[in-house]
């Protein structure tokens, strides 16, 4: 058994090193960036896209620059925190005291990237979070940064849209009360469609890992609203939206980004027609920065990415031509950012120098639009609408923020 | 009053499914005095073992009333024979030894089958294919029963029902009563214990895979550690209705049902899967015996 893990072990270790290095060879002073995310669990598809969209961009550097920065060798470590918090925080331990990673991409959920941030944010590690709404992840420090919009604009969003485009009076909310972002949004977007004139009729709630949402559902349902707004992330969503169509809801369901899975649609089925949520890209978009990445996605990995993986990939992106710039202006400096100067003072003022890089990114074109981090360190982008029709994601509208 | 009459319908639907797994706890209990806390995990197996029979069939593509039966026949055959199985390697080998090292022997096999579960089948959810096309039925003053809802309740109360003619009526059941009463007085009657045991066993996981099934049919979301709350509170009901008591198993799942369904819907979901605790410590302070305890005495 013990030789078995072993092996095991190896053979992961080689992978994670061929996949970092495309075959360079690990080198002893690479640059290390670690992932962190739900590859498995109940939300995997976000661990899953995260990954791949990282993984393009580092695929890309290696056909440009032999995947090297500066002169050093840049890598990627990627652990799995099974869609749980506890978990999340572990694995990000693990990358800094470890892997000695000079930087960290992650987390989807908000919860999970609360869970890590203060970590990061001790230890003086930059981390990126590429697709955490809610607004207290980057108010842990300094450290801490995010390349999407935050949760009060999604929510005002959604109530605009929810209110002017759609002209909705009374709305239900439905929401899971172990999820920051869930708990987060539903209270934006309540604030916002109170403001605009609009009810809130009911308000209930689930928890994430519940199989049967029926007596909720059957509540909201007393109260006759025009539609349900419903915070939560893709797989409840699905099997929500599957049993209020079972109870003869048929009102609309609208959403936020939690939504954007490839699994959505599998789950929910024709029950999640006529819904609409709020996302950061629409692969119906025709700029031209974000076809080719959506181009090179589907010849890499044989699908569509979700805008998860678009904004992984611009995390990484972001993460890189900051790399460029320090290496530019600082060779010497940048040199200690290598893992074998792992725990040295040198190398704890390149990290904090890096995150300043970060966090004074300006005008990047992503591909999930201009990325400017404002003072607090989030991206101020405008968000799309998407409409679910006929099992397609559609594009409806587009709000500036 | 709408509200309340679709909420009794919904908790009577999930009660139902409680009913089905608690009534492999019971039985088992009746016979071996041995709290099988393995059973919620062959639940979880029954709801994965329809997965793969429903995709063996094509279930999901071109469902179909007796594909949809299939799937769930297989699973239960299946899911019985891994309760054989359970029984011959796992406990009849520490039958004769004090009745603690059976129980931590069951929870052994609840982890070993939950870790195997991850192992084999990953530790992502799976989603069932919608092996029946979903209706709605109109019962009146706005009460909407879904076909798959229906379905649920017929199976399962079909399947109580055939339980309770294969107790009472049947030489195997007459076998299975004795044996719960002593094993010594009817292994002299020519009774072989050890098939009762066994078959015992099988009748248990069966009713559990088709309540894994069932289950899947309307939350279609099925994971390795499934299997875990709805055991212990199915665990909880057949305490409720007096363990050992096959009525009071399946009143007890129904009870627990309805009770959490309307915590949920008129206090707080938080409290759903409280409910069921707390009406544990409750029985077994003010009717330690259950419900139907002593009333009954057909015992299984």
């Amino acid at each position: 058994m013990k030789l078995r893990h072993g092996l095991l072990f190896a053979a992961l270790g080689a992978t994670l090193l061929a996949a970092g290095c495309g075959g360079a060879g690990g080198g002893k002073d690479d640059l290390v960036v670690g992932v962190y995310g739900s590859l498995t669990g109940n939300d995997a598809t976000f661990g899953e896209s995260t990954k791949l969209g990282v993984d393009l961009a580092l695929s890309e550097l290696v056909a440009a620059k032999q995947g090297k920065i500066g002169g050093l060798t840049v890598r990627t470590v990627v652990e799995d925190d099974q869609g749980q918090a506890a978990e999340a925080a572990t694995a990000v331990k693990k990358l800094i005291s470890q892997d000695a990673v000079m930087a960290v991409i992650g987390e989807v959920a908000s919860s999970r990237s609360l869970a890590a941030a203060p970590i990061c944010q001790e230890a003086g590690v930059p981390m990126i979070t590429p697709s955490s709404t809610n607004p207290q992840v980057t108010q842990v420090g300094k450290f801490i940064s995010r390349m999407c919009f935050i949760d009060p604009f999604q929510g005002t969003v959604m109530a605009k849209f929810a209110s002017s485009n759609l002209g909705l009076k009374k709305v239900a909310i439905l929401k899971d009360v172990k999820s920051d972002y869930s708990v987060g949004l539903s209270q934006f977007f309540t604030e916002a469609f109170t403001a605009a004139g609009g009810t809130i009729v009911a308000e209930q709630a689930y928890q994430s890992g519940d199989q049967d949402f029926s007596a909720q559902l059957t509540a909201i349902k007393a109260k006759a609203p025009d539609a349900i707004f419903l915070p939560g992330y893709y797989t409840e969503v699905g099997l929500i939206a599957r049993k209020a169509r079972e109870l003869g809801l048929t009102c609309p369901i609208l959403g936020g980004d939690g939504w954007e899975s490839e699994q959505l649609i599998e789950i929910g089925g024709e029950a999640l027609n006529g819904a609409y949520y709020s996302n950061h890209f629409a692969v119906d978009n025709p700029e031209p920065k974000l076809q080719e990445f959506l181009k090179n996605y589907r010849a890499k990995n044989g699908k569509d990415p979700d805008a998860i993986g678009g904004l992984a990939y611009d995390a990484a992106n972001v993460l890189f031509s900051c790399l460029e710039k320090f290496a530019a202006e600082d060779a010497a400096g940048f040199k200690s950012l290598g893992a074998s100067h792992a725990g040295t003072p040198e190398r704890k003022a390149a990290m904090e120098k890096l995150a300043g890089l970060i966090a004074a990114t300006k005008d990047y074109a992503g591909v999930t639009g201009v990325i400017t981090l404002d003072e607090n360190r989030n991206a101020t982008k405008p968000a799309v609408v998407l409409e679910i029709k006929g099992g397609k994601k559609v594009f409806n509208t587009s709000i500036n923020p | 009053m709408t509200e309340f009459l679709q909420q009794l319908v919904n908790g009577v639907t999930w009660g139902s499914v409680y009913a089905l797994i608690a009534l492999g706890y019971t039985m088992v209990y009746g016979i071996l005095r041995l709290i099988n806390f393995a059973h919620g995990d062959v639940y979880m197996l029954g709801a994965f073992m329809g997965l793969y029979a429903s995709r063996w069939f094509h279930a999901g593509e071109d469902p179909s009333p007796i594909k949809a039966l299939l799937v769930l026949l297989t699973s239960m055959i299946l899911c019985a024979l891994i309760g054989m199985v359970i029984e011959r390697l796992a406990y009849k080998p520490v039958r004769k030894s004090p009745r603690l090292s059976a129980l931590i022997t069951a929870i052994g096999v609840s982890l070993l089958l939950e870790n195997g579960g991850v192992l084999i089948f990953g530790a992502s959810p799976r989603f069932f294919p919608q092996i029946v096309a979903q209706k709605n039925i109109e019962l009146g003053m706005g009460v909407v029963l879904s076909n798959q809802q229906l379905i649920v309740l017929v199976v399962s109360f079909g399947l109580m029902l055939a339980l309770r003619w294969l107790v009472l009526f049947t030489k195997v059941g007459k076998a299975m009563q004795a044996v719960s009463h002593n094993h010594m007085a009817a292994s002299l009657m020519g009774i072989s214990v050890d098939r009762i045991i066994t078959f015992t066993f099988m009748i248990g996981s069966a009713l559990a895979a088709a309540a894994g099934v069932l289950v899947a049919l309307q939350s279609p979301k099925i994971e390795p550690y499934m299997g875990i709350l709805p055991g212990l509170k199915a665990f909880v009901a057949a305490v409720l209705g007096g363990i050992g008591n096959i009525p009071g198993a399946v009143v007890g799942g129904l009870v627990m049902g309805i009770a959490e369904v309307l915590v949920t819907g008129y206090i707080s979901p938080s409290y759903r899967d409280a409910i069921a605790f707390v009406m544990l410590i409750v029985i077994l302070l003010v009717k330690p015996a259950g419900l139907f305890g002593k009333a009954v005495t057909e015992k299984v």
